[in-house]
């Protein structure tokens, strides 16, 4: 009962961020200078074509009625049609959306199977061989930016060893280099959160008391320490898959993967407003949803979260 | 001083512990501590804050870091065998199962991440090899006997769901609940409020009565101790300058350090008689004065007493050499008896 309240409390957030985006959103496009109207008559159209699909786009009302509007429409999740292509915003970015999910879900795979041991490892056997490793990997990662590994990688895996493809999509192993060089990087900084938030728990009195207990070492790191420790490291991760969603912009450009950072930059290429506005919309709903969901999973990890 | 014989439960013999540090002399946290108990004594041990009562006790679970902490000399026989002997895997399975302890801050020594009866189940499970709903029986009958009324409902909550006292309570339920000879209770009620302080006092007094263990019991406050104790003991600097049985500590004191202490705090008894500070404080234990250690804050303090270190004797009315233990009387001063300056 106490964590349905929370939980839809939270869900309350999640709408009030989402309205406001938008909203922002729409009136920051009326404030950029240009008429969509114009862009799309083109250059030697007459006044009263203009003014026909300025009509038809509805940027002649006033533009209290403008935003009704368009929050109707948002609410129904209809970000109207492309300007370039003619088809429904929400279409094509369903169309597109899988594969960059995809992407930054293994991108975190790869972050967290990588950042977490060595983080554990690094925390519990501090000043060790390992210790030290993960520091010059946390080093490296932080300092290298992710397109330049990336293309690094494909050199390296694609051009020099034919291991993987150098272009195109459609398998997994289209996406292996593309979400070790988004992981890389995010794995620097959750390790060196892992390793710190273990040391913090380590040095708690509870653990005293499960030594007090008799409990073995491995249970007083691995089951008291841990568990504590997990809480900041869950929100760091789950944080991490909102960013790896917008790092995967910048790899797909990388690896020419035709996920949504392509349309976007597409449609801001060609002034494709609803594309764009939605485009925008989409990714705010996704941050928020996961924010949402890590929410919740940081409570049920927490119990001390849900009073409050 | 110490319990001579087999049937002891506790005997500490000239118990040398010392922390080294990034610079300077090494902090001699304990310097030949004897310290003994017989099955089911509750024992005082008081002291000031920095005197060595945590180091004895952490020395005791066999908790201290090593390094900075070393133990120099001594040996801790724990129903005749040496402590400092075993391996560690070995002093683990006596932690929690034959020697427990229960701590000052209960919210902050129960772990926030888990249920109450799973902090206590898993010890049952560790210790005594019992199933999930066996360990969860044990538990509730062990929540009913440290005064967790409704002892489901508190099993099934996390430590911040819980008041103060209960979190106490919780805190005595884990460590009794593998039925350890020994309690080492280091200021248990520090942390509470007073109404809550003597409920606890109570439990104690209640648990050892059924349960027949030997309670180590560390406090700063003597009024606390002679509620408790069966017999105190009084550390300085890291020795123990001062033991007996309740009734003559508090009655006849010995020593002008434990003198002291009785006149610094209020006693029901002692009406009219004037509250006194001692002056200065414990030294530190880099730098412990020669001699006895107390000889710079001593009111009797003579020249002796800053170079020779006053071996433990005793001094009692009984006769017999075969007394027993909890009736010895032994002081480490060069002037027992001598009179009192007003």
């Amino acid at each position: 009962m106490r964590f349905l309240r929370f939980a839809l409390k939270r869900l309350g957030r999640l709408l009030l961020t989402v309205l406001l985006i938008s909203t922002i959103i729409f009136f920051v496009i009326r404030v950029i200078p240009g008429d969509p109207a114009l862009v799309i008559a083109g250059v030697d159209a007459s006044q009263e074509d203009i003014a026909a699909i300025r009509a038809k786009l509805g940027t002649d009302k006033p533009l209290v009625v403008q935003y009704g509007t368009w929050l109707a429409a948002v609410a129904r999740f209809d970000f109207g049609k492309s300007l370039s292509t003619g088809q429904p915003v929400v279409r094509m970015i369903f169309e597109r959306f899988p594969l960059t999910l995809a992407l930054a879900l293994l991108g975190l795979a790869i972050s967290v199977a990588l950042a977490i041991p060595l983080g554990i490892i690094s925390a519990v056997r501090r000043w060790s061989a390992w210790d030290y490793l993960g520091m010059v990997f946390s080093q490296v990662g932080m300092a290298v930016p992710s397109f330049w590994l990336g293309i690094l990688l494909l050199l390296l895996f694609a051009v020099k060893i034919r291991v993987f493809p150098l272009f195109g999509s459609g398998s997994f192993r289209h996406l292996v280099l593309p979400a070790v060089s988004l992981g890389f990087a995010r794995a620097a900084v959750l390790l060196r959160l892992t390793r710190a938030s273990m040391v913090e728990e380590m040095s708690r009195e509870y653990i005293v008391t499960a030594r007090a207990k008799g409990l073995p070492e491995r249970m007083v790191k691995y089951r008291h320490a841990l568990k504590n420790a997990m809480l900041p490291i869950v929100t760091m991760a789950g944080i991490q898959l909102g960013y790896m969603l917008g790092g995967a912009v910048i790899i797909e450009q990388v690896f020419s993967l035709p996920g949504l950072g392509r349309l976007f930059l597409t449609g801001v290429y060609q002034r494709d407003f609803p594309l764009v506005q939605g485009g925008i919309i989409f990714i705010a709903l996704v941050f928020s949803l996961i924010n949402f969901l890590v929410d919740i999973l940081y409570s049920a990890l927490n119990p001390k979260i849900r009073i409050g | 001083m110490g319990t001579q014989g087999n049937g002891a439960l506790l005997d500490v013999r000239g118990l040398a512990v010392s922390f080294d540090g990034r610079s300077g002399a090494p902090a001699r946290a304990l310097r030949g501590v004897d310290l003994g108990m017989a099955p089911g004594e509750i024992r005082g041990l008081v002291g000031e804050s920095g005197s060595g009562k945590t180091v004895t006790s952490t020395c005791l679970m066999g908790l201290l870091p090593s390094p900075p902490a070393r133990i120099d000399a001594g040996e801790i026989l724990f129903k005749g065998r040496d402590l400092l002997g075993l391996s560690a895997e070995e002093r683990r399975r006596v932690r929690g199962r034959e020697i427990a302890m229960v701590f000052q801050e209960p919210s902050r020594y129960l772990n926030p991440a888990f249920k109450i009866g799973t902090q206590i189940t898993e010890m049952l499970g560790l210790h005594l090899g019992m199933g999930k709903a066996e360990a969860r029986a044990k538990a509730e009958e062990l929540a009913g006997l440290v005064g967790l009324g409704g002892g489901r409902r508190v099993l099934a909550s996390y430590p911040h769901e819980l008041s103060g006292g209960m979190k106490q309570r919780a805190m005595i339920a884990m460590a009794i609940s593998c039925n350890p000879s020994l309690l080492i209770a280091d200021e248990p009620t520090t942390a509470l409020d007073v109404t809550l302080q003597l409920q606890i006092l109570r439990l104690i007094l209640r648990l050892r009565e059924g349960l027949g263990m030997g309670i180590l019991f560390i406090s700063h406050d003597l009024r606390l101790v002679r509620i408790v104790a069966d017999t105190v003991s009084v550390i300085y600097a890291g020795r123990i300058v001062e033991s007996a049985p309740r009734e003559a500590l508090f009655g006849s004191p010995l020593h002008p350090y434990t003198r002291l202490l009785l006149q610094s705090i209020p006693l029901a008894n002692k009406r009219g008689s004037r509250l006194r500070a001692i002056p200065g404080r414990v030294p530190d234990a880099q730098a412990v004065p020669a001699g006895c250690a107390f000889h710079p804050r001593c009111p009797l303090a003579e020249e002796r007493c800053s170079s020779e270190m006053p071996e433990s004797t005793e001094h009692a009315a009984g006769h017999a050499a075969d007394r027993h233990a909890a009736d010895r009387h032994a002081v480490a001063c060069h002037f027992v008896g001598k009179t009192w300056p007003d």
